[in-house]
């Protein structure tokens, strides 16, 4: 019962057509077909967010979507990020504010944290705070992923101004 | 934690998704619906559920009467692909803005985004916020089978332990909520942020001025399906001052009448606590609607 399912979708701006299994997630797809590696895999029914990716702009965990479902979706991963030179505006936040150590679940928190940018530019940091708790960290205590966020958010208001 | 194989179907409008259904079925299959898939998916990586197929209703997200939410008159409307966060940024009337202050309670945002309220109340968990809240305000599901469509309310939707009235070659098109309730609120207690509650509680407070004179307590986590509470609700009905005092009596009222389930990691008699302080905060947070 392999039922294979020619997919199309967009990831990263670029136009894929892959061939999967319909039981293959979105995170599967990414990491083993396109060889986006970045996106990460822990608990792999939805707890702890290391493989959050935006889907049509939307924060989602690409553990708990089947990767046939994202048929004509446009999918961001962390590779989106920076420009192959230099960090991006959050990557480099979270750098200068030590908003990780071992780095697993980064990529799942970038991600979350452009997807609530995003949609809560005015967003302050109990509302940061609410939204980052989907994640999980085992090393930081998160407090610095919330600064880290939190001086992003400020200062991309702080340019648009 | 990989999912067993199925086969994939996707649906084109909801006609063909119950022909679908009817058609793997009878060809000895053993299918089953995927919308938002976020309760569908955790209990197959697990392997609790294996369906020998899916039958996807994605593609109806470009229908406007699955997405839509629509105020008429005295009822709200829910497409049956909603999402949770389209509930949680949507404008309410008053008399359903609760639906939206609950959503919080709801997983996390990256759930509420692409999980549906169809979905959540067809999975029918005990404690799901969804299914409080369509006991609350009397919701009716519209489910669409092979001889047409049918309306199940609320009161006759839940089964417990994750079974409901809406057969297996069933859709549901939408969810109507038909009592407007301006003085509610819902309210939980999780050990972590965003897990299943362990206990939650919904209260609908009728109101005239600063008296009570009626209104509805349900609560999830202890019985296998959500619950309204009579016995709650009874002091309520007999009225009185919108107070500390009265939120007490409903809650005592609610926590006595309970039978909870008793585990070790969780005891009766700590669910029973659990109710009695979430009945009251339920009912202080319902009445602080008043401002």
């Amino acid at each position: 019962m392999n039922d294979p399912h020619l997919l199309s979708l967009t990831v990263n701006g670029t136009e894929e057509e892959v061939l999967v299994e319909p039981r293959r997630t979105l995170a599967d797809v990414l990491r083993h077909d396109l060889r986006l590696t970045g996106t990460h895999v822990g608990c792999e029914h939805g707890v702890c967010g290391a493989c959050t990716v935006l889907v049509d702009d939307a924060p989602v965990r690409a553990c708990l979507m089947f990767a046939v479902q994202a048929e004509g979706a446009d999918v961001r991963t962390v590779e989106s990020l920076d420009d192959g030179v230099r960090l991006s505006d959050l990557q480099q936040s979270f750098s200068e504010h030590h908003a990780l150590q071992c780095g697993f679940c980064t990529p799942g928190f970038l991600m979350l944290a452009e997807g609530v940018l995003a949609e809560s530019p005015d967003a302050e940091r109990e509302e940061i705070r609410e939204a980052l708790s989907a994640n999980l960290c085992r090393c930081t205590g998160y407090q610095t992923i919330v600064d880290a966020v939190h001086a992003t958010a400020t200062s991309r208001r702080e340019t648009t101004a | 934690m990989k999912p067993a194989a199925f086969t994939y179907h996707r649906a084109h409008d909801v006609a063909d998704a119950v022909g679908l259904l009817s058609d793997l079925a009878a060809a000895g299959g053993d299918p089953k619906v995927i919308a938002g898939g976020q309760s569908l998916m955790p209990m197959m990586t697990f392997r609790l559920a294996r369906p020998s197929a899916l039958v996807d209703l994605g593609p109806l997200r470009r229908m406007p009467s699955m997405t839509t939410i629509r105020a008429e008159g005295d009822h709200l409307t829910l497409g049956a692909l909603v999402t949770h966060h389209a509930v949680e940024t949507a404008a309410l009337p008053d008399g359903f803005a609760v639906l939206a202050r609950a959503m919080r309670w709801v997983g996390h945002l990256p759930i509420r985004s692409r999980g549906t309220v169809a979905g959540s109340l067809v999975h029918g968990d005990a404690t799901a916020e969804w299914c409080l809240l369509a006991l609350l305000l009397d919701a009716v599901v519209v489910a669409e089978g092979p001889s047409g469509r049918r309306e199940i309310p609320a009161g006759e939707l839940f089964h417990g332990f994750y079974a409901t009235a809406v057969d297996h070659d069933e859709v549901v098109v939408e969810v109507r909520f038909t009592r407007p309730a301006p003085h509610a609120a819902l309210t939980e207690f999780a050990r972590r942020h965003g897990d299943f509650a362990i206990v939650d509680a919904a209260v609908a407070l009728d109101l005239d001025g600063g008296s009570v004179t009626g209104g509805r307590v349900v609560l999830g986590g202890v019985a296998p399906a959500p619950v309204r509470v009579p016995e709650a609700e009874a002091v309520l009905a007999s009225g009185g001052v919108a107070g500390d005092a009265l939120w007490a009596a409903v809650a005592d009222a609610a926590a006595a009448a309970v039978d909870p389930p008793d585990d070790a990691a969780t005891t009766a008699a700590y669910r029973r606590r659990l109710t009695r302080t979430l009945v009251a905060d339920a009912c202080r947070d319902a009445a602080g609607g008043l401002r």
